[in-house]
């Protein structure tokens, strides 16, 4: 077609050509949207149904008076009466106070504990296989059935954790670790690092694993030591890692509920806003204040996630394909 | 340097062992309670290894508790989750991973945000709504709640490995006349079926370990699951150590099982949701 004898005529042919191109790629790009829309659609059905509109729906209620012994009272609304409650409610505020102190506790000793010992086992042993199973472990189990297990632990009479602080003379006669607030709250705390520093151990593990070993030798050789080949590689590499897992932690220690539903139920002032909203909304079934609390957990794990969001960056939608 | 280097290795070897030690040492006890008889149960001090083996504990969680009941609820809950996540979630992944459209970073963006919402916050409404609907204590009522929070992890995961395909499997189906449905069955899903599996593991994890749904939505005892059923042991009457310990020593020991053969898949699946450099 190159020699054709009319050049205008070429160009005309090229134009329509890719003309149509366009017009083609146009509409595929179009269908491919409507199937994008169709495919997601199932999926963001149930999400809309089952999680949007529950959290609306927990914030409208949150606005009313609404005690199910009670339909008399016709639910009347109220406005941010259950709200200013809180603030006045003795047990609420210790509540936040607990759930805090918690959350800050555990936190802080599973980062401290899981990155130590990623840092020690990150390299090549025998039996590494085998270590990281056991890691796993606690992962896997219920969170019911590893309170359970520890309560036994702390049991004042027959518990290990007596026994074998007592072998070991840190204590000279049992103690009733669960029936004080002091030892309850350190129950509480052990039993949640036991569960989830190995799994943060794993997690910052599996990031250090990316820091490629010829940049430790070239920083070795540049004459670095340690600290400073931890706090200029090591650091900056597993950042986006640790503050991810950091993340996820800091929701879950703040929403907890399994453990301490089955180690203590509370008692001893262990009680955390969702059990005491837990409380409020299925014993009480006061679930306008009730919902009040659920949803200030709500917006504090909402804002927790936007200050994480923000360190972070863009990182953790930069996927594009 | 040699004495040097292996003093270093002693030292690792002894941490390790602390650390899996400690981890352990629970898992240890609780079995060891599960096989004692009473009185070596409530010996003081402590009896650590029991002097001959008891298994009444074991007849106990099945017969005074209906943990085989326990443990076929779970079952089927998990599982019907795990695939029902996998195949709406999938396909939402692919969509979100390998097609053109407008607004994609903000659906990831909200779908992820999905997954911070804390079950205390959804739970009255949820109750509210599978009570409209007649389906407290059966079984969809609680793989509906349990699908939902399943799914931004599911699409999250799988996104992920979807958009590390290579480009053009897609184009090359197409010219071959493939339709998008087929494309996405016939091509895609096979091609990330280790990842599949990777967040199925998780996904039936989570579910089966899940709490305060189970423990709200099923109030009949043979609704129940494992988690709950196991957490609602201890009477008023009494605090049945022996039964408790037997019974999450039933729980565990698949669990375990299920670690020991999947952690690699289990661990892929964990690391990469947060990992992307």
């Amino acid at each position: 077609m190159s020699d054709s004898a009319n050049p205008l005529s070429d160009i005309k042919l090229k134009e329509a050509i890719m003309g149509k191109k366009m017009k083609k790629h146009n509409s595929m790009i179009s269908t491919e949207a409507r199937d994008a829309w169709l495919m997601m659609a199932p999926a963001l059905i149930i999400l809309l149904i089952v999680a949007v509109y529950p959290i609306i729906r927990s914030f409208w209620l949150s606005l009313h008076e609404m005690i199910l012994t009670d339909p008399g009272s016709g639910y009347p609304f109220i406005g941010l009466k259950n709200y200013i409650k809180i603030f006045q409610d003795r047990k609420a505020v210790n509540s936040i106070i607990f759930t805090l102190k918690f959350t800050i506790t555990t936190v802080s000793l599973e980062l401290l504990i899981g990155f130590a010992a990623a840092l020690i086992m990150n390299k090549a042993f025998r039996g590494k296989g085998l270590v990281r199973a056991a890691i796993l472990i606690p992962w896997a189990i219920p969170t019911t059935v590893s309170a359970l297990m520890w309560k036994f632990i702390y049991n004042d009479q027959y518990g290990l954790f007596n026994d074998v602080l007592y072998r070991l003379g840190v204590i000279d006669s049992y103690k009733a670790w669960l029936s004080t607030s002091d030892g309850s709250f350190m129950a509480l705390v052990i039993t949640d690092v036991w569960k989830t520093a190995p799994y943060m151990a794993l997690l910052i593990l599996a990031g250090l694993q990316m820091v490629s070993e010829s940049l430790y030798e070239s920083a070795k050789i540049d004459g670095a030591g340690v600290v400073k080949r931890f706090y200029y590689i090591t650091l900056p590499m597993v950042k986006n890692t640790v503050i991810v897992a950091l993340l996820f932690r800091t929701l879950d220690a703040f929403r907890v509920f399994d453990l301490i539903s089955v180690m203590t139920g509370g008692a001893n002032k262990t009680e955390s806003i969702a059990i005491y909203s837990y409380k409020n909304l299925m014993k009480f079934l006061d679930f306008g204040y009730g919902s009040a609390l659920a949803v200030l957990i709500f917006i504090v794990v909402f804002i927790i996630s936007l200050i994480y969001m923000k360190v972070l960056g863009d990182k953790l939608t930069d996927m594009e394909g | 340097m040699g004495k040097n280097n292996i003093f270093k290795l002693l030292l690792f070897y002894v941490f390790v062992i602390l650390f899996v030690g400690i981890i352990v040492l629970p898992f240890f006890w609780q079995f060891m309670t599960s096989i004692k008889p009473i009185s070596e149960i409530a010996a003081i001090p402590a009896k650590w290894i029991p002097s001959y083996l008891h298994g009444e504990f074991y007849k106990n969680v099945f017969t005074k508790h209906p943990f085989g009941r326990y443990l076929l609820n779970s079952a089927f809950v998990a599982s019907t989750t795990t695939v029902l996540s996998i195949l709406i979630g999938a396909s939402a992944a692919y969509a979100l991973a390998r097609l053109r459209f407008k607004g994609k970073k903000f659906m990831l963006m909200a779908i992820l945000s999905i997954s911070m919402f804390p079950t205390i916050a959804t739970l009255s409404p949820i109750y509210l709504l599978l009570k409209e609907l007649h389906l407290i204590n059966k079984y969809a009522g609680l793989v509906i709640p349990y699908i939902t929070f399943a799914l931004p992890l599911t699409i999250w995961l799988l996104t992920n490995f979807f958009s590390q395909l290579p480009k053009g499997f897609e184009e090359a189906a197409e010219i071959d006349g493939c339709s998008r449905m087929g494309i996405f069955f016939r091509i895609m899903l096979p091609l990330i079926k280790p990842a599949i599996f990777s967040v199925a593991l998780i996904v039936f994890i989570n579910a089966w370990n899940e709490y305060i749904y189970a423990l709200t939505f099923m109030t009949n005892d043979l609704m129940r699951t494992v988690p709950v059923g196991i957490a609602l042991f201890p009477s008023n009457y009494e605090l049945p150590w022996g039964d408790m310990a037997a019974g999450s020593v039933v729980v565990t020991v698949p669990l375990i099982i299920m670690v020991l053969i999947f952690q690699k898949k289990i661990i892929a699946g964990l690391t990469a949701g947060g990992i992307k450099e």
